[in-house]
């Protein structure tokens, strides 16, 4: 992994009032994305509009493609003529992205694409929030895969943690998600964007061998193989079918076993590295509090009350949604009461938290349906019960 | 922890979104405080009633929305119906003179009123009855400093306009001040008064 | 350097196929590797840079094409070759993209790439090859099969419109578009030339046998007489009116180069629009040419 500086014709440095959307946009231009395949959908669309505004004076391709089967599959030919690339969606836009972005895992493609996720299903709720899409990030293509998924809080958060999404999927040639939603989206606050040298920014892993002996799929040591790019030589072949380090198709179970084996181990075997939370007081707490994305700053409200009642309490954000911080959990559930955790869906996540600790503790889940987030006193009085 | 809710509200194209990125930018960028903003958007935000809000804190704001509003601004009657209900009882009242009839004033809310539009429309458009609005909303609410506001202007207003923008929001800041001074000779003269309509918050 | 490859085998298109993956999988008497050896042809009579000319396929027959041609070369997803290509050929413009599938694929599932990549001019060469049915699945009828003709999912004869791929190319804005059959071998060879030395959207569809499914379910015999079928009803119009040129079963094919114009493609519209209106604020995108390094 080879990390530069940012290029500060991307870097718009400087203290700004910006909302998720627009603070995407600046991310990705910030991490070096050059090429943003989209198409328009509420509440993602400001991302698309924005950086639609900022590329021609970087220099790059914004292209709004007729649907989302089309973005994704741009992006995906975007990376093999060695650009990075990223788009924008919500619900609808991301169903329909699914089977190009199975493609990208196959491929091994570092993209990222960001879900402001608004109340589904289907049409659902177009203008209002939701965190309804976190299983569809982790299963949503078919097949056996694995991705990475960051949840951003923040306005501040969506900008830096979309230059953490672009530098995990270079580093682990993978498609990541940034998980936010349409609050968080639509919501200002103030952005710092550093100068470009205090930006570091992971630079794809070149093949730097000789033209014409490129395998695609050939692992270095770290387990990662090299990218090239179309045009230079290597005539190299990539397929969405089960394949070999040549990248030519293999249609047979060992194949197979050898490729999805890799596509898997290479984000579970580094799930360490990759993982990401924030912990507080959960040393010596009853209660801990797991939350991700908008609702972990309403929950710590609940938190600040359940502490003046005398409990003791700690919260977990889950900044890496996947892959999922199950030692961690399963560390905490053996010292805690209860994990409570709300989630704007019916009980998405929680079940990751009910697996990984077993029957250590008890798990509950606070689900709310998209439009709007939790009342801080629906967490209180889980959490009440929960301490019982 | 001072937190102070702010809803701006309007019909669709008065700018009322814009106020609050204003105010928003001011404080957060200029004013050293934490400023969340948040809008309706969709269908619900062209025409009719529109709204925007605005949490300002010391510390870092974590519940998104406004529950209940310290501050609000009134800049049409549909609006005004709709919104102050949740006005708080000790919470500050502004609205356009000219486009809100007001019920009669509840419990200790304070309410000023500046025909922003038609002031505007002295400046030679109406298109800058917003910032009339900010300059009186910044003279009476006491939240955000004028300088703040005038340094959040700059990308917010288009730059050939920047000097209009900034006379009218000078215009309306006049008159927010003898409005003030306005209310504190009335509370001076009858400070027992129940039906002082006008008095400071702080 | 090129790596060296085994040395015996003096197939004429060894420098352009990947010998390590023949034999293909096509059927005896198909038309898609006919169609390959004329753009190997047209590649090899155009001194084509083979480093800096790529092939993107998507599922199906002719999808496998990508795997056979020994170019940068992409088997993507059904459909969505086009949109693919789009990102490939706007992140290195100065790579030649040929997008080769078949009509399932490319008017089909993937219709709507076909006509908006049209309509935006984008410099890619897509080169259909149309054989009446979905044939990697068994047969199935597509968006191309003519009236009446029997397919395993028409068994009763099919009694959907078809598309006339060269009027709905044209109609999208393709400035370059032909159709020719798999009996016209030079002609297509010509057309893909002429296309790989045009900037722009070129569309060129062929007509090939489906001698297993098509031809067997319709009993037309085998690929010698569909050969005679587009030897006798073939017609050579060079600019007919593509409205005229529908195609009914075992009727008459009118083909020829129907459309040639001239018309800034994608890239060089983008780069004159934002240059107009930005000025020197805007960063040139791209090398426009197709030099060498």
């Amino acid at each position: 992994m080879k990390k530069v500086k940012a290029d500060p014709k991307g870097v718009l440095t400087g203290a700004h009032y910006l909302d998720g959307d627009y603070a995407i946009a600046e991310g990705g231009l910030a991490a070096g994305c050059r090429f943003f395949g989209g198409y328009p959908i509420t509440p993602s669309t400001e991302t698309a509009e924005h950086f639609a505004g900022r590329i021609p004076k970087v220099g790059g391709i914004f292209i709004q493609m007729e649907d989302e089967l089309a973005s994704m599959a741009s992006l995906i030919g975007a990376v093999w003529g060695g650009q990075k690339a990223m788009t924008v969606t919500s619900g609808p836009g991301f169903s329909l992205m699914m089977e190009n972005i199975g493609l990208a895992c196959m491929m091994e493609i570092p993209l990222v694409i960001a879900n402001v996720q608004r109340g589904g299903p289907s049409t659902g709720l177009p203008t209002l929030t939701g965190q309804q899409d976190m299983m569809q990030a982790k299963w949503g293509s078919h097949g056996d895969y694995e991705i990475i998924a960051l949840c951003p809080d923040s306005p501040q958060e969506c900008f830096d943690l979309t230059i953490d999404a672009f530098n995990l999927s270079e580093t682990y040639r993978v498609p990541v998600f940034v998980m936010t939603d349409e609050c968080v989206g639509h919501m200002h606050e103030k952005v710092i964007i550093p100068p470009a040298e205090e930006i570091d920014v992971v630079e794809r892993k070149w093949y730097t061998g000789p033209v014409g002996e490129y395998l695609p799929y050939k692992n270095d040591k770290d387990g990662i193989p090299f990218l090239a790019r179309v045009g230079e030589g290597h005539r190299f072949h990539t397929t969405g079918l089960t394949h070999d380090e040549r990248g030519y198709p293999v249609i047979n179970a060992e194949c197979q076993k050898v490729n999805v084996t890799h596509i898997i181990e290479k984000i579970r075997g580094n799930a360490d590295k990759i993982i990401r939370i924030e912990e507080n007081d959960t040393e010596g707490a009853e209660i801990v509090v797991i939350s991700y994305g908008i609702t972990s700053r309403v929950a710590v409200r609940a938190v600040q009350q359940a502490k003046k009642a005398g409990i003791k309490i700690g919260t977990l954000r889950l900044i890496t949604a996947w892959p999922f911080p199950e030692k961690r959990i399963k560390q905490l559930a053996k010292k805690v009461k209860a994990f409570v955790f709300p989630e704007i869906n019916y009980g998405q996540m929680v079940r990751e938290v009910e697996r990984a600790s077993g029957n250590s503790c008890k798990v509950v889940s606070v689900p709310h349906c998209g439009g709007w987030v939790h009342d801080p006193q629906d967490i209180l009085d889980a959490i009440k019960e929960a301490v019982k | 922890m001072k937190k102070t809710e702010i809803r701006f509200t309007g019909f669709g194209g008065q700018g009322i979104i814009r106020c609050a990125l204003i105010t928003g930018k001011a404080l957060a960028l200029f004013d050293n405080k934490h400023a969340t903003m948040n809008q309706a958007i969709g269908p619900e935000a062209r025409g009719s009633a529109c709204a925007s809000q605005l949490i300002v804190s010391d510390e870092r704001v974590l519940y998104p929305y406004i529950t209940s509003p310290d501050i609000l601004v009134s800049m049409s009657q549909e609006a005004y119906d709709k919104y102050e209900p949740e006005l708080g009882n000790k919470g500050i009242l502004i609205i356009d003179t000219d486009l809100v009839k007001p019920k009669s004033v509840r419990g200790k809310v304070n309410m000023y009123s500046i025909p922003s539009t038609r002031f505007a429309e002295e400046l030679g458009n109406r298109v800058f009855a917003n910032l009339v609005m900010l300059g009186f909303f910044t003279a009476v609410t006491n939240t955000v400093s004028t300088e703040a506001m005038k340094k959040a202007l700059p990308g917010l207003v288009p730059d050939r306009f920047l000097d209009r923008n900034i006379e009218a929001f000078d215009k309306g800041y006049k008159h927010g001040q003898k409005a003030l001074l306005k209310t504190k000779k009335a509370a001076a003269k009858k400070p027992a008064a129940p039906k002082a309509k006008q008095k400071l918050k702080k | 350097m090129k790596k060296v490859e085994k040395r015996e085998p003096k197939n004429p298109m060894e420098n352009i196929l990947r010998m390590d993956r023949i034999p293909h999988i096509w059927c005896a008497g198909c038309g898609i590797g006919t169609v390959v050896t004329s753009f190997a042809e047209a590649i090899k009579k155009n001194k084509e840079d083979l480093d800096k000319l790529a092939v993107v396929s998507g599922i199906g027959c002719t999808g496998r094409v990508a795997g056979y041609v020994k170019l940068d070369s992409f088997h993507t997803t059904h459909g969505r070759a086009i949109p693919f290509a789009t990102g490939l050929k706007l992140a290195k413009p100065d790579t030649k993209v040929v997008v080769f599938s078949g009509d399932g694929d490319l008017s089909g599932i993937g219709g709507n790439h076909l006509i908006h990549a049209a309509r935006r001019n984008m410099d890619l060469l897509v080169i259909c090859v149309n054989n009446f049915n979905y044939a990697m699945t068994g047969g199935q009828v597509a968006s191309t099969t003519p009236l009446t003709a029997n397919a395993s999912t028409a068994p009763y004869g099919n009694y959907e419109y078809a598309f006339s791929l060269p009027y709905l190319a044209e109609a999208a804005g393709a400035t370059y578009v032909a159709r020719w059959t798999a009996l016209h071998l030079r002609r297509v060879t010509k057309s893909i030339q002429e296309a790989l030395n045009r900037k722009g959207f070129s569309f060129i569809e062929v007509i090939t046998p489906c001698v297993t499914l098509y031809a067997r379910r319709n009993r037309l015999g085998d690929g010698l007489n569909l050969l005679k079928y587009y030897y006798e009803q073939a017609e050579i119009i060079h600019g007919a009116d593509t409205r005229t040129v529908d195609i009914d079963y075992q009727g008459k094919l009118i083909v020829g180069k129907f459309v040639e114009k001239d018309k800034p493609d994608y890239l060089t519209a983008m780069n004159n629009h934002f240059t107009n209106v930005l000025g020197d604020d805007y960063q040139l995108y791209g090398r426009i040419n197709h030099e060498k390094d």
